[in-house]
């Protein structure tokens, strides 16, 4: 492999300085062989069940009551009169059952890491923000900024969404059973969204990477998001996944535009390393 | 095809990234380094492919499919082949001495399967993490 210091602009003394384009390289060895949760997570099962009705309750006080619950290895929970409380099931880093019967409100559901979670009512703004991994599904609609800089798991809407669903996301699936409006998919990096109903205005724009796939009408595409071919992988990924939540559609998968990133914004290619390392 | 792929050039060969770098434009030739990604982060998991190990993680979780490792990939730094830990922000390098399947879906599921290996051990750079800082 050649080495900076054989590069044109090594040899113009640009600079001196490789980049590795990483912080840390780990190499991995089988002593490391762990189990299926993280070291620290709490040991919980998913038949012990309990309840908080959370009508009299403060948001701090329901999520550490969530905590003691696991802590003492309830591994399903039920949030009764959730009130549209914001900011609830936060921060959960475990395999957990949540099932909320009601509404959230703003900041719902943010930096979880395993949980799978039901919400029989509807949720407020940016709902599952930065969420790792786990598995969430809204019944009713959501707010805007649904899954804003989502990392991973798959976040579902089976009713409509508000604008710049998925904005800045990472990683994962969003799938809305309904609509979604403008700007959803802005500055997308990775991962996908799933809209079963029609998308707003500027679909995707200024998306780095991913896909987004759009059973119904776009209004317009944003910039550099361009259309591209369904494959078959594509198909049966969509047919599965929505399958799995219950929004198949009954005439398939085949009508679904698939949206991906022109890359003409792409840059990082024309900066010189050190130009790129003060961006990144 | 925009977006389907690696950008930078078409890449046929699946031991590209092990046999020379992945230093293929004019661009990375000049500054000696390869940019962008070293695999197609839009590439779908075959679920015909999946290992038993990773069926019983995803029993374990409570989920029905790959859930979050549907994003994670086998990649290529420095010529080896490793997995990206958004965990500690750094690549973990798969053993030398592991014989790789010749096709990238099945190396992804090696790349998962590791990856829920590294993560869950208790060497992992993360535990220490969490007794020094977190919140509740």
């Amino acid at each position: 492999m050649a080495g900076v210091s054989d590069s044109v602009s090594a040899q113009m003394g640009m600079h001196t300085e490789p980049l590795t384009g990483r912080d840390i390289k780990t190499k991995f060895t089988l002593r490391n062989e762990g189990g299926f949760a993280y070291h620290f997570a709490r040991d919980v099962d998913f038949n012990r069940r309990a309840e908080i009705d959370c009508a009299d309750l403060e948001p701090s006080e329901i999520n550490r009551k969530i905590r003691e619950l696991m802590d003492s290895g309830h591994g399903s929970i039920v949030l009764r009169n959730p009130g549209a409380k914001h900011s609830l099931i936060v921060g959960i880093l475990n395999r957990m059952n949540f099932i909320v019967e009601g509404s959230l409100g703003y900041f719902g559901c943010g930096l979880l890491d395993g949980p799978n979670v039901r919400i029989s009512g509807r949720v407020g703004w940016s709902f599952g923000e930065n969420m790792m991994a786990g598995v969430c599904v809204i019944e009713k609609n959501a707010g805007s900024t649904f899954g804003a800089a989502l990392r991973g798991g798959d976040l579902v809407c089976k009713g409509s969404v508000g604008s710049r669903t998925g904005i800045d996301q990472k990683g994962g699936t969003i799938i809305v059973g309904g609509d979604t409006g403008a700007f959803s998919g802005f500055m997308m990096q990775r991962g996908r969204i799933v809209v079963c109903g029609n998308a707003g205005k500027n679909l995707g724009d200024s998306m780095y990477d991913g896909t987004i796939y759009v059973g119904g009408e776009i209004q317009d595409l944003g910039v550099d998001a361009v259309p591209a071919e369904l494959t078959d992988l594509d198909r049966a990924w969509l047919a599965r996944k929505l399958t799995m939540y219950e929004l198949l559609p009954e005439k398939g998968v085949d009508h679904f535009t698939k949206i991906v990133a022109g890359k003409q914004l792409w840059s990082y290619d024309n900066l010189e390393p050190t130009e790129r390392k003060l961006v990144l | 095809m925009a977006g389907s792929g690696y950008k930078g050039a078409n890449i046929d060969d699946v031991d590209h990234f092990l046999k020379g770098g992945g230093i293929d434009s004019e661009r990375e030739q000049a500054i000696g380094q390869h940019i962008g990604y070293r695999y197609d982060v839009n590439l779908l998991p075959d679920y015909d492919r999946l290992t038993p190990f990773l069926r019983d993680y995803i029993e374990f979780m409570g989920w029905d499919d790959l859930n979050w490792l549907e994003d994670v990939h086998m990649g290529y730094d420095d010529g080896q082949a490793a997995v990206f830990d958004r965990n500690i922000n750094g690549w973990v390098a798969i053993p030398e001495d592991m014989e790789l399947p010749d096709n990238q879906q099945d190396r992804d599921m090696i790349a998962r399967e590791m990856l829920i290996k590294f993560q869950m051990s208790p060497d992992h750079p993360m535990v220490d993490l969490y007794k020094a800082y977190r919140k509740f």
